[in-house]
């Protein structure tokens, strides 16, 4: 299946696959990013350049805008698509990630009918997600966080390098100035993006104090256990996610606004 | 099968192989040697050209589904048979040693500029993280860019 080719066309450079046909679904009207009440609608061909351009989602949702500034070189944003970083499913990309952090809904599509998954259960492992092969990812659908502040932390050994580990991190603020919402996701640390309820509950409710911060960082990093590889470590990656996630949260607590 | 194209302002239609890549397309068919051919996997940016107005990178493109979209390639610069502004300040400042990345920097210097067009340093860097010169010519390139921004020289 091609859409912005950007996974598809290096595998078939590399002949990790050799398919017979390769149908391209560039002409499908799903390149659209639809705004509702309370919720975002991107189509699964909205390519990456316009999630960062898009003055609307940097009002409804900009966190979508910052991880799209991570995602590969210029070249890659021109042409890769939302869609297309769900189903290529690379547990070090950072789309996956911040659905994964976001709650995000996936609409789902085959000859015989559709259904919508959640974020959190469409990962099912490295490049592997729950799509039957006759199926289809038709868009996702984000709630709209325009209260919450956010930040995108990424480790990576060069500019445009899928991640050694990143964090997605989302928090909003209550009458009081005490953490209302917390989303935590991470990539690079395990066969799929990694949800952190340890951390959102560690906030939770709670004053956010640097020392809050670190106490939910910490919770965080507690629940990995990530691969090492030929790079670096498990117990380094780990590490640099507690100091990342810490700086995540960090940074999106300074955007939150308070109600 | 037949790709269409707009090729630096001139359409084009192309019988290629429903496996062919852009990059194939323009330098085995169509002998357009200003794109070079790098790592073929999208990193190194030597293949740069600008799609509709934005860069891509030609080896990660099938030229079956061009669709008529407007191709512009290092040639498409040229100006009554002169070089364009950014080539002359490339050349006064030195910007080119070996050559091989500079294609892809000039397009993607100029795809940039057209949506920012008063970067500072530190933008024009980001802006061309992307596209590695194994010359390290890093400086001399961010030098020539900085003055075409500011005088055009």
């Amino acid at each position: 299946m091609l859409a912005g080719g950007q996974s598809l066309i290096p595998i078939l450079h590399y002949r990790l696959a050799r398919p017979r046909v390769v149908i391209d679904i560039n002409a499908l009207p799903l390149g659209d990013i639809a705004l509702d009440d309370g919720r975002v609608g991107i189509g699964a061909l909205v390519r990456y350049h316009q999630l960062e351009e898009s003055a609307e989602l940097a009002r409804r949702c900009p966190v979508l805008a910052e991880a799209a500034r991570l995602i590969g070189n210029v070249r890659v944003r021109t042409l890769g698509t939302v869609g297309g970083s769900l189903v290529h499913a690379d547990p070090a990309a950072e789309l996956p990630a911040v659905v994964t952090a976001l709650g995000a809904r996936l609409a789902i599509a085959s000859a015989s009918g559709r259904r919508t998954v959640a974020a959190r259960e469409f990962f099912t492992g490295p490049l592997t997600t729950v799509l039957a092969p006759d199926e289809i990812v038709t868009g996702v659908d984000v709630p709209a966080m325009s209260a919450h502040g956010w930040a995108v932390e990424e480790l990576s050994r060069r500019a445009g390098d899928f991640a050694i580990v990143a964090v997605v991190a989302l928090v909003s603020l209550d009458r009081r100035g005490h953490v209302d919402d917390a989303r935590v996701a991470f990539g690079g640390v395990g066969d799929r993006p990694v949800h952190a309820p340890a951390a959102e509950e560690a906030l939770r409710g709670r004053e956010p104090t640097a020392e809050t911060l670190a106490r939910a960082a910490q919770a965080a990093r507690e629940a990995l256990d990530p691969p090492s590889d030929a790079f670096v470590s498990g117990a380094y990656r780990r590490h640099v996610a507690g100091v990342l996630c810490r700086r995540a949260l960090a940074r999106a607590l300074e955007r939150a606004r308070p109600r | 099968m037949i790709a269409r194209l707009v090729l630096n302002g001139r359409p084009r239609d192309v019988d290629v192989r429903p496996n062919q890549t852009l990059l194939e397309l323009l330098r085995d068919t169509l002998g357009i040697f200003d794109v070079k051919e790098g790592c073929d996997e999208g990193v190194c940016g030597v293949c740069t050209v600008l799609l509709d107005g934005r860069p891509v990178s030609a080896c990660l493109v099938l030229a079956a589904g061009l669709r008529g979209r407007a191709v512009l390639t290092l040639r498409g610069l040229e100006r009554n048979g002169g070089l364009h502004p950014l080539q002359e300040a490339f050349i006064r400042h030195g910007a080119v040693q070996c050559g091989f990345c500079t294609p892809g920097m000039l397009l993607t210097t100029l795809a940039f500029l057209a949506r920012e067009p008063r970067p500072d340093r530190e933008a024009i860097r980001a802006a061309l993280e992307g596209n590695l010169c194994r010359c390290t010519g890093y400086t001399k390139i961010v030098d020539a860019v900085e003055a075409y921004v500011r005088g055009h020289a």
